[in-house]
């Protein structure tokens, strides 16, 4: 059976620039993938171009689902079954927390007002701000605004979540919520792509880690093989750097 | 010698009020009109010189520039006594108010532009990754942002096109000011005038104290 996700020769370029150097990678349905390395590897340009919010080079090829993913109209129809959540959480700051989770459901699936009220709370519930859904975005925290992301990108019943940093924005004290619910999702089968710095979470929840550098993929492997025990010299110098800093 | 009676004569206003209120409801159409066909073909244009193809974002632009430089009087004066030597004759009421809307239209395409361009790519992508629709983003996300940005802006421009309703006397619409010039011939006295200065006034004093109010309360809200 292929490859829930599948991306061959993937090639990205910004003006002369390779920011992604002709990656190969496949993801099984309900694997947890973590990508890490330093910043500038390329490892959010990689992400980004499964839902193609980057458009990448035309010998490229990435599937998910089997489906092609290029422009046209297949495309909104791929991005409905990928969920991402970004760094900066880009709520609707004009709807409230609920019409936020209900808008895409209504728009794209057609779901009723009602039915999309009931999904969105009990969404919100999950994530735990079920108090708030009334409120508008700028009124809530950080850590509350990316977890109303979570829920935004999960009323649309993805077939796979990205994560882009999504805790790289938040205060400190923040982050755990955030990495809970994340912890809770991939409890659930959810397959999940996350781009992260947090080394603890990629240890615990990941089935597989990702190393990048320079717009390749350097390493991989099981967490445990690759974030502590490295065979790749850039692998167990980036580590050491995140690690003793 | 009297200034009053010169300038705020009580008989002379009493007796071409009803004239002054005609005017002034011909104004008020010319300039509704105009405002808000000047809005759809602004909205229209900034959609064009943002998301079209190349050439057809030029011709916007080159649109855009030309109907902001030209003076308004001109292009009135073109439309009305111009066109009709090439079989195209517009009534005073459709001349003024073509003139208004293509030079509205084009303050408007700018306004909208910015108004969408102030909006985080962020809300964009979001959108996309959510799957909606080129259309769907527009109407759900974008626009509803960008209308609030818009609002001050857009009464400003507003109450230039009702401002510049007065331009169309020129054409013979009988306008506030036309019937005011007439009223002021009729009385050989000029009250009229003095009068129609002052519906101007009250009618658009409330709309530039709206705008000063918004922009103060948009300008606290964004940091």
């Amino acid at each position: 059976m292929a490859a829930f996700v599948s991306i061959r020769n993937l090639r990205k370029f910004y003006g002369s620039f390779e920011a992604l150097k002709g990656i190969d990678l496949e993801i099984e349905k309900g694997e947890v993938v973590c990508v890490v390395g330093p910043s500038g590897s390329g490892k959010s340009t990689l992400i980004r171009c499964i839902n193609r919010l980057e458009p990448f080079s035309d010998d490229s090829e990435i599937r998910v689902d089997d489906i092609p993913v290029m422009p046209g109209r297949a495309l909104a129809k791929v991005r409905a079954e990928v969920g991402m959540v970004f760094q900066s959480f880009n709520l609707f700051p004009h709807l409230t927390v609920r019409e936020n989770v209900m808008l895409a459901p209504r728009r794209v699936r057609g779901t009723s007002r009602a039915e999309a009220a009931r999904q969105a709370d009990r969404l919100l519930a999950r994530v735990g701000i079920g108090e708030q859904a009334d409120k508008y975005p700028e009124h809530l925290s950080g850590g509350q605004q990316q977890r109303v992301a979570i829920a935004r990108a999960l009323a649309m019943e993805p077939q796979v979540m990205l994560f882009d940093e999504p805790t790289s924005a938040l205060d400190p004290e923040m982050v755990g919520e955030v990495l809970d619910v994340m912890r809770d999702l991939a409890g659930t089968g959810v397959t999940m792509v996350v781009v992260t710095h947090e080394m603890g979470f990629a240890s615990q929840v990941a089935d597989r880690v990702i190393f990048m550098d320079g717009g390749e993929v350097i390493e991989t492997g099981p967490p445990d093989q690759v974030l502590s025990n490295p065979r790749e010299p850039r692998t167990q110098n980036f580590l050491s750097a995140v690690l003793n800093h | 010698m009297d200034i009053f009676e010169t300038f705020l004569n009580a008989e002379v206003l009493l007796r071409t009020w009803p004239l002054l209120l005609e005017g002034l409801w011909v104004t008020v159409q010319l300039g509704a009109a105009s405002i808000v066909a000047g809005l759809v073909l602004g909205l229209f244009l900034s959609m064009v010189r943002l998301y079209a193809v190349t050439p057809l974002r030029l011709l916007t632009r080159l649109y855009i520039d030309i109907f902001r430089s030209i003076p308004l009087l001109v292009l009135l004066i073109i439309v009305y006594y111009a066109l009709p030597f090439v079989g195209l004759r517009l009534s005073p009421f459709a001349s003024a108010m073509t003139a208004l809307t293509l030079v509205s239209g084009a303050y408007t395409a700018e306004i909208f532009r910015a108004g969408i361009e102030a909006i985080p790519k962020g809300q964009f992508e979001a959108s996309a990754a959510l799957g909606l629709s080129y259309r769907q983003t527009m109407v759900d996300v974008i626009l509803p942002q960008a209308i609030k940005i818009v609002i001050p802006p857009l009464t400003n421009n507003s109450i230039n096109v009702v401002k510049d309703t007065a331009l169309a006397s020129v054409v013979a619409m009988p306008d506030l000011l036309k019937q005011a010039t007439q009223a002021q011939a009729l009385a050989a006295n000029p009250s009229p005038l003095i009068g129609a200065a002052v519906i101007y006034i009250a009618f658009l004093w409330p709309l530039v104290a709206m705008v000063s109010r918004m922009e103060r309360r948009f300008g606290a809200r964004s940091r």
